[in-house]
């Protein structure tokens, strides 16, 4: 086993979106932009998106970096990272 | 015997439609036990009972709307027999105002205001319309005389069928709902001498606590703010039971317990505002999980009768959406609401000295029937100081 790619990441980041906010459409999503300003995420549903994403992706993400999920590109470069390091260091 | 009538799910709820029996004659029931669900204008509710005994007889069949106090079904008391039980005698099933006709059909004209009385359909037009599975009775007539017509027949099966429309149900259903709210909220402010006060709180040490806090708590037991808020929130009722509890008949109950109701806002539209029961009892870590929990049910449309009818308070966070501050409209017979802004970092003086600190605007509507706007000030100081000891709200 590997790192996840990008675009494993991607593709999970949108399904956790779609998933909590139904309304998603994922095409739609400006990939720099907040995301909480593209779609109606309270902060349970913001939790609840990060609980999903750790558990599908294996990946923990302490409170201190939730801002570093802002934007999906900011989300998938985070995340990439962190699955990067894990593997890296786990090894 | 005993009566199980249809309980109030709320102000904003004055029938229900029967969607489904979860027992049947014959089965034991214990308080609590769920035992039917009940479709609301908001959602679906599971429907609890809180009499123990044997379910007897349906009175209400799946499908039927009816008012709130319809005995929807009679059981047996412990002990008793069926042979020997009294049945009460029991006003006929009113069925409620959901089965109000279309009030728009009878402008259609005189060939639609007597459906009863013969109708004149061309032959052709009743052989075609059998092939097309087309309703005669609930055609118009272009005819002569209102005669229905082939053309009438077939210019009907084009347009999209009932089947097709069911999608429809979903702005129906908002329609519902929005009507709910303008009753329960029309009645509020019709009724209810609201008084409003707001007070900027310093959330620094609640913010510094909680992140400590969730810094060493695995991801699904990591708290939100929110939970916070409610436990403040309950615990100041505890000190201030004017605040808690209802108005009815005249005159204001307190509360024993303190079930706070939490405003959600759904996705489709609308909002409910279902009971977390003992909020002043309960730790952080479990009030985080009901909180979650209701969220999630209130969203699937699953909710219990308990938790719609029986809040003594309602907290709103409407913060979420960015706002400062929210004045809120009490739900009735409530006499409180409580109301929460975004954290906003502000200018604080501590020891003399400006600081940018993140804060809260907190505000408390409240019935001046209940209580008057000192104790609501003192009410919401409380407030204050409670998020000022996170720890001990735990």
């Amino acid at each position: 086993m590997s790192a996840l790619t990008r675009e494993q990441i991607r593709g999970a980041i949108l399904d956790t979106l779609c998933a909590i906010a139904p309304e998603t459409d994922p095409a739609g999503i400006a990939p720099g932009a907040p995301l909480r300003e593209q779609i109606d995420l309270d902060s349970m549903d913001f939790l609840n998106v990060i609980i999903r994403l750790h558990e599908t992706l294996g990946i923990d993400i302490p409170e201190s970096d939730y801002a570093r999920l802002a934007t999906l590109d900011s989300a998938v470069d985070y995340l990439a990272r962190r699955s990067e390091a894990g593997y890296a260091g786990g090894a | 015997m005993i009566e199980f009538k249809l309980p109030s799910l709320g102000a904003d709820m004055d029938e229900g439609k029967l969607l489904e029996w979860k027992v049947k004659p014959g089965d034991k029931v214990k308080r609590g036990d769920v035992v039917a669900v009940v479709d609301t204008s908001k959602a679906a509710v599971d429907v609890e009972i809180w009499d123990e005994g044997t379910l007897h007889e349906w009175i209400v069949n799946p499908g039927e709307t009816v008012p709130i106090g319809t005995v929807l079904a009679l059981l047996l008391a412990p002990g008793e027999a069926p042979e020997t039980a009294v049945r009460p005698k029991l006003a006929p099933v009113r069925p409620a105002a959901a089965a109000r006709p279309a009030a728009a059909a009878p402008a259609a004209g005189a060939s639609a205001a007597a459906p009863s009385a013969r109708r004149r359909i061309s032959p052709a037009a009743r052989k075609r319309a059998d092939e097309l599975g087309v309703n005669l009775d609930a055609l118009e007539g272009t005819g002569p005389g209102g005669a229905v017509t082939l053309e009438d027949v077939e210019k009907v099966a084009r347009l999209p069928s009932a089947a097709e429309k069911v999608p429809d149900k979903i702005p129906d259903r908002n329609l519902e709902m929005r009507r709910a709210i303008a009753a329960a909220m029309s009645r509020s402010k019709r009724e209810i001498p609201h008084y409003y006060l707001s007070e900027t709180i310093s959330l620094q040490r609640a913010a510094e606590w909680l992140e400590a806090e969730n810094a060493r708590r695995p991801l699904p037991e990591r708290l939100l703010m929110a939970v916070l808020y409610l436990k403040a929130t309950a615990l100041a009722c505890k000190s201030f039971p004017d605040m808690n509890g209802h108005y009815r008949d005249g005159g204001f109950a307190p509360a024993a317990a303190v079930h706070a109701g939490v405003a959600i806002s759904l996705r489709q539209g609308g909002l409910i505002a279902p009971a977390i029961h003992d909020m002043d009892k309960l730790t952080l870590t479990e009030a985080m999980k009901k909180l979650a929990d209701l969220v999630k049910r209130a969203r699937a449309g699953s909710l219990r009768s308990s938790e719609m009818s029986d809040p003594t308070i309602t907290v709103t966070n409407l913060g979420e959406g960015g706002v400062e501050s929210v004045f809120a409209i009490i739900y009735p017979p409530q006499v409180a609401i409580v109301g929460f802004g975004t954290t906003l970092a502000r200018p604080w003086v501590i020891d003399g000295e400006v600081r940018a600190v993140p804060t809260v605007v907190a505000s408390l509507a409240a019935d001046h029937r209940a209580s008057d706007g000192h104790r609501g000030a003192l009410f919401l100081a409380a407030l204050a100081r409670l998020l000022q000891e996170p720890e001990k709200l735990r």
